[in-house]
């Protein structure tokens, strides 16, 4: 699996997409700290925190699309899967890769309440629980991402398509709200992500909250082993 | 060693493997030929583990690929139809990826070096693949399959974009690593084949069509009873004269070689040895016998004979099996 992550990091960097995903995290970021924390006069970051939401949606496919849908394409899948590893350590390990990157960049968060620490009393609780949420949210978005990316051989292809499921899963809400049967509401406010990650950002913290993204993270990755093993069965 | 039993690929209701079965032991070195499309390379995926085979076993020194995948993965170095390059790599780079992809055990720098230079691309291992020719990359191709030293190589064309000086040398280290590897070499340039290897197999539309020694392909196809006669006299006669030899099947004049003397060939039923009634013909009419020669076919020949469907099966001892799944 060391191996793998290290490559994948290493792809990162050389093919640029990493300053990319960081520089415009970081810019939206920080925006987002100049006008809700900064001109507001506030040292609550929870403005901040939510904005970050689809951020985060618009910029995690950039950050999964090509992690198997270039092996595809370049034919170095084949190098991978007749290799001696298993499939675990191969989604584990461009998964780790990906998540990684996106950790650098969501501790971005944490240089704004040092600052502001100048200024005022920071509440380091409350922003330590939003960068956990946040941490969770990505590692559920990039485990969507990572299955998509190895259903095709199209980066670009892959980056739409899980830009568009991001979305859906963010809209569940939505959808809960116009469908008006108590069951089809209960199930999808159940399964809805920003209702979770927006109750964190105002302060309420619960364990179920960590246990499904947790879970949704290892449902996607064992089903992109399963595609591989569909893949190589049929 | 290899042991290869029934292996069957089914893709829908196309067969595009059907009951192959072989052996390489350690040290030998076993050639894979056949027409583009015939199943060559989908054995090798099976054999490597790359996808799973519709039935029939793999044991790759003693391992069954598919009940144990990884370890038996760990005694193949395989170099597929397409190197699997990471183009935006240094050569240096992505060797060092494969030894830790691998997870080999041999002193690191040592063994890189060894395999750098037994595969001669010592001299740019500091280039981006992206920048190296279709030569060059067919060697860093065949260095990861040499990473770890696996005991059993599978290469899968690896001679393919290669200068011919580059192919002399790349056959020679092959030749070189057959002495103590078991080896599956494909290709479909067959001097390569019959320089390189030990046994050839010819598949074609995913069965055996024949498994024996290169000499011993074409001698079978070739004996005695085809015979390649160079006459001096009048054309027509003679060839009449000849296709009224008893045991005689076909005979056909070639173009004329010198003045008034044309090549003749032919054959005969098999077994049938047609040299002395044809000194006798020739000698009754006062016709002169300038050369006489069998018509030893070329692996060119036997490939082509085989592939194009003329139905030449020469099945060894241990291949009969397979020999004869190709008659359904």
């Amino acid at each position: 699996m060391g191996a793998i992550y290290r490559r994948e990091i290493g792809a990162y960097f050389t093919s640029s997409i990493a300053y990319i995903f960081l520089a415009v995290f970081w810019i939206f970021s920080g925006w987002f700290f100049y006008a809700s924390s900064v001109t507001a006069g506030t040292t609550d970051m929870s403005g901040v925190f939510q904005s970050l939401f689809l951020v985060v949606i618009f910029l995690i496919p950039l950050l999964t699309m090509r992690l198997f849908s270039e092996e595809k394409k370049q034919k170095t899948e084949q190098g991978l899967l007749t290799a001696p590893v298993s499939l675990g350590e191969i989604v584990f390990g461009k998964y780790f890769a990906a998540l990684t990157l996106y950790t650098i960049a969501i501790l971005m968060p944490f240089v704004y309440a040092l600052i502001i620490s100048a200024f005022g009393a920071v509440e380091w609780g409350i922003v330590f629980a939003n960068f956990l949420a946040l941490f969770l949210l990505g590692a559920a978005f990039i485990a969507v991402g990572t299955l998509i990316s190895a259903l095709t051989e199209n980066q670009i292809a892959a980056a739409v398509m899980s830009f568009v499921a991001l979305m859906a899963l963010y809209l569940l809400d939505l959808v809960a709200n116009m469908i008006h049967i108590s069951w089809v509401q209960t199930v999808l406010n159940h399964l809805s992500f920003y209702s979770k990650y927006y109750s964190i950002t105002v302060g309420l913290f619960n364990v179920t909250t960590i246990i499904f993204y947790v879970s949704v993270a290892f449902v996607f990755n064992f089903l992109t082993i399963r595609v591989f093993e569909h893949r190589r069965w049929s | 060693m290899i042991e290869v039993q029934h292996l069957t690929k089914h893709y829908g209701d196309k067969h595009a493997v059907n009951d192959i079965s072989f052996t390489v032991e350690d040290g030998e070195i076993l050639g894979f030929l056949g027409p583009n499309g015939a199943g060559k390379s989908t054995t090798m995926n099976m054999l490597t583990g790359y996808i799973s085979s519709t039935s029939g076993t793999v044991l790759i020194n003693g391992v069954d690929i598919l009940e144990d995948p990884i370890k038996a993965k760990s005694y193949i170095g395989y170099l597929p139809e397409l190197p699997p390059l990471y183009v935006d790599m240094t050569v240096k780079s992505y060797l060092h990826y494969v030894y830790e992809l691998k997870k080999c055990k041999l002193p690191r720098r040592a063994h890189l070096n060894e395999v750098m230079n037994l595969t001669q691309i010592s001299d740019v291992q500091d280039r981006l693949i992206k920048n190296l020719s279709k030569g060059y990359r067919q060697r860093v191709g065949l260095a990861q399959a040499l990473i770890g030293n696996p005991p059993v190589l599978i290469l899968d064309e690896p001679t393919v974009g290669m200068d011919p000086r580059q192919i002399q040398e790349i056959l020679s280290l092959i030749k070189k690593l057959g002495k103590n590897h078991s080896v599956i070499l494909s290709s479909h340039i067959l001097s390569e084949i019959q320089a390189t290897c030990d046994r050839i197999i010819i598949i074609n539309h995913g069965v055996v069509a024949a498994h024996d020694t290169a000499d011993n392909l074409s001698r079978n196809v070739s004996a005695d009873h085809r015979i390649i006669a160079r006459i001096e006299g009048p054309r027509e006669e003679i060839v009449r004269a000849l296709r009224n030899i008893d045991g005689i099947r076909y005979c056909r004049a070639d173009m004329e070689r010198e003045p008034g003397v044309y090549e003749y060939e032919l054959e005969a039923a098999p077994g049938f040895d047609i040299r002395r009634p044809l000194f006798d013909i020739v000698s009754e009419h006062h016709w002169y016998l300038l050369s006489l020669r069998s018509a030893e076919m070329t692996l060119e020949d036997v490939f082509l004979k085989i592939t194009m469907g003329e139905g030449v099966v020469i099945p060894s001892d241990d291949a009969k099996n397979d020999a004869q799944t190709k008659e359904d």
